[in-house]
């Protein structure tokens, strides 16, 4: 990871640029969407964290109470109804039922309690003293149940939405840290090569055109020479003599002839 | 996000209760009390003569069944246990540390209150002072 100045390994082409751009745009919604996300979980995180504190308070109260009620019925029902109350024990007729709660798609389980309605079970405990008493100490304790499953639902609820938070941050701070960095450097780079690409190509097409001009001018020399040179021939025929054939004579004493050997 | 576990939103669940004798026998009172066919109780109580290895036992137990939604754990139980209980991060089965009659509550001892409070601590700290 070499911070800033990691790009993606592409082709510098104007077909990959237009993709990368496609791709920093979708980044950039993404990343929007993502922290719109974010903010909304944090918001109901808040509210349970509140929701969470004053229960928690609330629970002692209501545990107090019902561990009074029970120390109540012990007084009046004597101290062996707890052997009553657990050979009783069947099957449980206060559950727990889940159903799903969704915060900006976010699955958040919430428990709520449910009863049977039988309370015949325990109908006879006590019977013959303190039933009233034991009666009340039920009551008080399904009251605490109450409280304490709302706190079970809150206390998952909080669990989830912090992982759920974590994790939406994380892609947050990966897109904005990370992906949309690079996706910006290799933009910069593919723009970079095209100029580049671009200024060979204008400096190439200057040096041709330079080239050409002065392959013309050249020609233009030449045939200024060779005009002059049909003219001083024009000239040297209606004299008579040939320009050639002065030329020759003279260039065929310099020329070495086989023939003459010394 | 991998270890969200799949909620059940059909059937109902259980809960179940390391505790002392009386809290136990309250919510027994209540109705909470289950036993199935091999005699397995949700609910373990804890006296003098009971091991931190039963407890552990135990609280792995209710954490791993699937017919259990919420697990009522007195906090000195859980003071106990107390890394087993910090180590389980799982949202199903819930962890509740509840008082019980001879040990007052200590919020600070509470693994989900104090991480609320590690995590926003001036806003939790300030809403607890009122």
């Amino acid at each position: 990871m070499s911070g800033q100045t990691q790009r993606l390994n592409v082709v510098p082409t104007v077909t990959v640029l237009g993709m990368v751009k496609a791709r920093l745009v979708g980044a950039t919604r993404g990343h929007a969407l993502l922290k719109k996300k974010s903010d909304a979980l944090t918001v109901q995180f808040r509210q349970i964290l509140k929701k969470i504190v004053t229960t928690k308070e609330s629970m002692g109260d209501i545990m107090k109470t019902s561990s009074f009620a029970l120390t109540e019925a012990k007084y009046v029902a004597g101290d062996n109804i707890k052997h009553v109350v657990l050979e009783n024990v069947r099957e449980a007729s206060l559950k727990v039922r889940s159903r799903q709660e969704n915060v900006a798609g976010v699955k958040l389980p919430k428990f709520e309690y449910t009863s049977d309605g039988d309370a015949s079970k325990n109908d006879l405990t006590g019977l013959a003293r303190g039933g009233q008493q034991v009666q009340q100490c039920r009551i008080a304790n399904i009251k605490a149940i109450e409280v304490l499953v709302e706190l079970a639902s809150l206390q998952t609820s909080f669990l989830t939405l912090d992982d759920a938070i974590k994790t939406t941050n994380r892609r947050v701070n990966a897109l904005e840290n990370v992906v949309k960095p690079r996706l910006e450097n290799t933009i910069s780079y593919i723009k970079g090569e095209l100029d580049e690409l671009e200024r060979e190509d204008f400096f190439r097409l200057k040096k041709i055109q330079g080239f050409k001009k002065r392959e013309i001018e050249k020609q233009m020399q030449n045939a200024k020479l060779f005009a002059e040179d049909q003219v001083a021939e024009k000239l040297s025929l209606q004299k008579g003599i040939s320009m050639n054939a002065a030329h020759n004579l003279l260039s065929a004493t310099t020329e070495r002839d086989e023939d003459i050997i010394f | 996000m991998a270890n969200r576990a799949p909620i059940a939103t059909r059937n109902s669940a259980l809960i179940a209760m390391i505790a002392d004798e009386d809290t136990v026998v309250g919510f027994l009172l209540a109705g909470v009390g289950n036993v199935d066919i091999r005699r397995k109780t949700n609910y373990l109580i804890v006296d003098s003569k009971t091991t931190i290895k039963q407890i552990e036992d135990a609280f792995k137990e209710f954490t791993a069944r699937e017919d259990v939604a919420i697990v009522l754990i007195s906090q000195y139980v859980a003071n106990m246990i107390r890394f087993l209980v910090d180590s389980y991060n799982k949202p199903i089965p819930a962890i509740l540390e509840i008082p019980s009659k001879d040990h007052p509550y200590d919020p600070a001892h509470d693994s989900v209150l104090s991480r609320v409070k590690y995590l926003f601590s001036s806003e939790s700290v300030a809403s607890e002072r009122r």
